[in-house]
Order: C-alpha cells, then sequence, then structure tokens
C-alpha cells in the first residue's frame, strides 16, 4: 500500500531580493521592503513529502535518519545561517521563496533514491508558504 | 460541487518497533530507539478528510456529529492510551509505524464510514512528522 510521509525542518537564513534586470526605481517598487540594500532574515519552515510503498518488513516508506541526513546534508547545511545572496545556486537567481522552494526540490530530486519525491513546501512566515510539487 | 471536510482527533498511545523475523542487531540498526523494548509514546493527532456534495437541505457534506462518533468508536475507543502492538489486533503481526497506523485507520473507516466518502487519513505522530494515505493500492 502506497502512503505519503511528510517530515517538517527548519532553517533561517537571511536574503536581499534585487534583479540586475530591473533599475534601482523598478526595483524598490518591486520589492519593496525586501530590497533593502543589507537584506533580512527569515525562519524558513521546510516540509518534504515523500511516498512509496510501505515496505513489509519495516512498515516504513522511508526510514526516517535516511531522510533527515539527506536533507540536514544537501539542504539545511547549504542554507542554514547563510545569506542566500552569496549561496552558489543564488549566484544568477533572485533568492525569493518560489527560486529556493525550486532550487531544494531540485537538490532533493537529484539525491532521493528509493522512494518518490512527491512535494518540497516551503514557509517563510507563519502568513505565507510555496510549494513545488512533482508534475 | 466537491466540497472537502476534516475532522481532527487526538489520542494518546505506546508503541515499540520490532520485526521478529530480524536479528537484534538488525532491529536496532533498523528502528534505533523505536525499539526500545518496553516502548515509548506520542500524542497522535489524526485528520480524517471526506469528501462529497453539499446537501441542497442541510447545506452539509456529513453531519459532523456522525463523522466525529464513528472517529470516537472506531478509533479513539480502540487506540487511546493504548500500547498499539499489543491491545490492538491490527499490530499482532504487524509493526505499528505512522504508516500503518494510518492504513489501519483507514480500513477500519472506511468499512464503517456510512455518512460521507472517505479521502484522507492524515495521521501525525508529532508536530514535524506525518503520513497521508489516500487508499491507494
Amino acid at each position: 500500500m502506497k502512503a505519503h510521509l511528510t517530515r517538517r525542518y527548519w532553517f533561517a537564513a537571511s536574503h536581499r531580493l534585487h534583479s540586475e534586470k530591473l533599475t534601482a526605481e523598478q526595483n524598490r517598487e518591486v520589492y519593496g521592503k525586501c530590497n533593502n540594500p543589507y537584506g533580512h532574515g527569515h525562519n524558513y519552515a521546510l516540509e518534504v513529502t515523500v511516498s512509496g510503498p510501505v515496505a513489509q518488513d519495516t512498515g516504513f516508506v522511508m526510514n526516517l535518519p535516511e531522510l533527515d541526513q539527506v536533507v540536514k546534508e544537501q539542504v539545511l547545511e547549504r542554507f542554514d545561517h547563510q545569506n542566500l545572496n552569496f549561496v552558489v545556486e543564488f549566484r544568477d537567481v533572485v533568492p525569493t521563496t518560489e527560486n529556493l522552494c525550486i532550487s531544494i526540490f531540485e537538490i532533493l530530486k537529484r539525491k532521493m533514491s528509493g522512494v518518490h519525491l512527491d512535494k518540497v513546501r516551503l514557509e517563510e512566515t507563519s502568513k505565507n508558504s510555496f510549494e513545488v510539487v512533482w508534475e | 460541487m466537491t466540497v472537502y471536510l476534516t475532522r481532527k482527533c487526538e489520542f494518546s498511545a505506546s508503541h515499540h518497533y520490532h520485526n521478529p523475523a530480524f536479528t537484534a542487531e538488525e532491529n536496532q540498526r533498523t528502528f534505533g530507539k523505536c525499539n526500545n523494548p518496553h516502548g515509548h509514546g506520542h500524542n497522535y493527532t489524526l485528520e480524517i478528510t471526506v469528501k462529497g456534495d453539499v446537501d441542497p437541505t442541510t447545506g452539509f457534506v456529513v453531519d459532523l456529529k456522525k463523522l466525529k462518533d464513528i472517529m470516537e468508536r472506531e478509533v479513539v475507543e480502540a487506540m487511546d492510551h493504548r500500547y498499539l502492538n499489543h491491545e490492538v489486533p491490527e499490530f499482532k503481526n504487524q509493526i505499528p509505524t505512522t504508516e500503518n497506523i494510518a492504513i489501519a485507520i483507514w480500513k477500519r473507516l472506511e468499512t464503517k464510514l456510512n455518512v460521507a466518502k472517505l479521502h484522507r487519513v492524515r495521521l501525525y505522530e508529532m508536530q514535524d512528522l506525518w503520513v497521508d494515505f489516500y487508499g491507494e493500492a
């Protein structure tokens, strides 16, 4: 039987939303406070959903320590307590939460084995969240 | 028009993970602390989502009182303040992981839920860990 398992993680990072393709005025207009020159930070809540058949011998879709290890090594260690604008993934990409969510999905998709990555959901604050779903 | 309705309830239970076909070392390696022989417990949060058309007379997808009673009778009374491995029949020969508990709850409700169509069982073992089961084979 197929079940879907979701685990929630946390990391903290700073960013500044600024596009080189826009003028200073346009950047202020589009990004508002998020364009302030020295950046600002968030506590991001990350939800990773994987699915697959429940193994007969363990009762698991995936052994949690394995999932924790992949997320820790590939995502948390990469982004936690970093200024996202200085992380290689965002050298040429604006570190909006949309782009961060896509980046995390792509990273995990490459590294996940034996289960299907259904969804990455990222909360920037308790009032806004973003999802990338395998389609 | 299909509307989805979710009802939540809570129960507390203990369990441990152990596969008798594994050696002691394999059990320890696979299940870690969850293999401790005398078990440990969680406060589980269960969300049951049903779906259906809105009844033109009542404006309801489901009579909530009836849904609540079925959840209480079929799940909470059977599992609340129980040691799942020893006291719930589904787990006599099956490890009570969150995945398997969610599937067991689906099976219990599917046959008894005569008031609406079951859409999803979501079971939180804790705030940061949950399983969804949609009845998929």
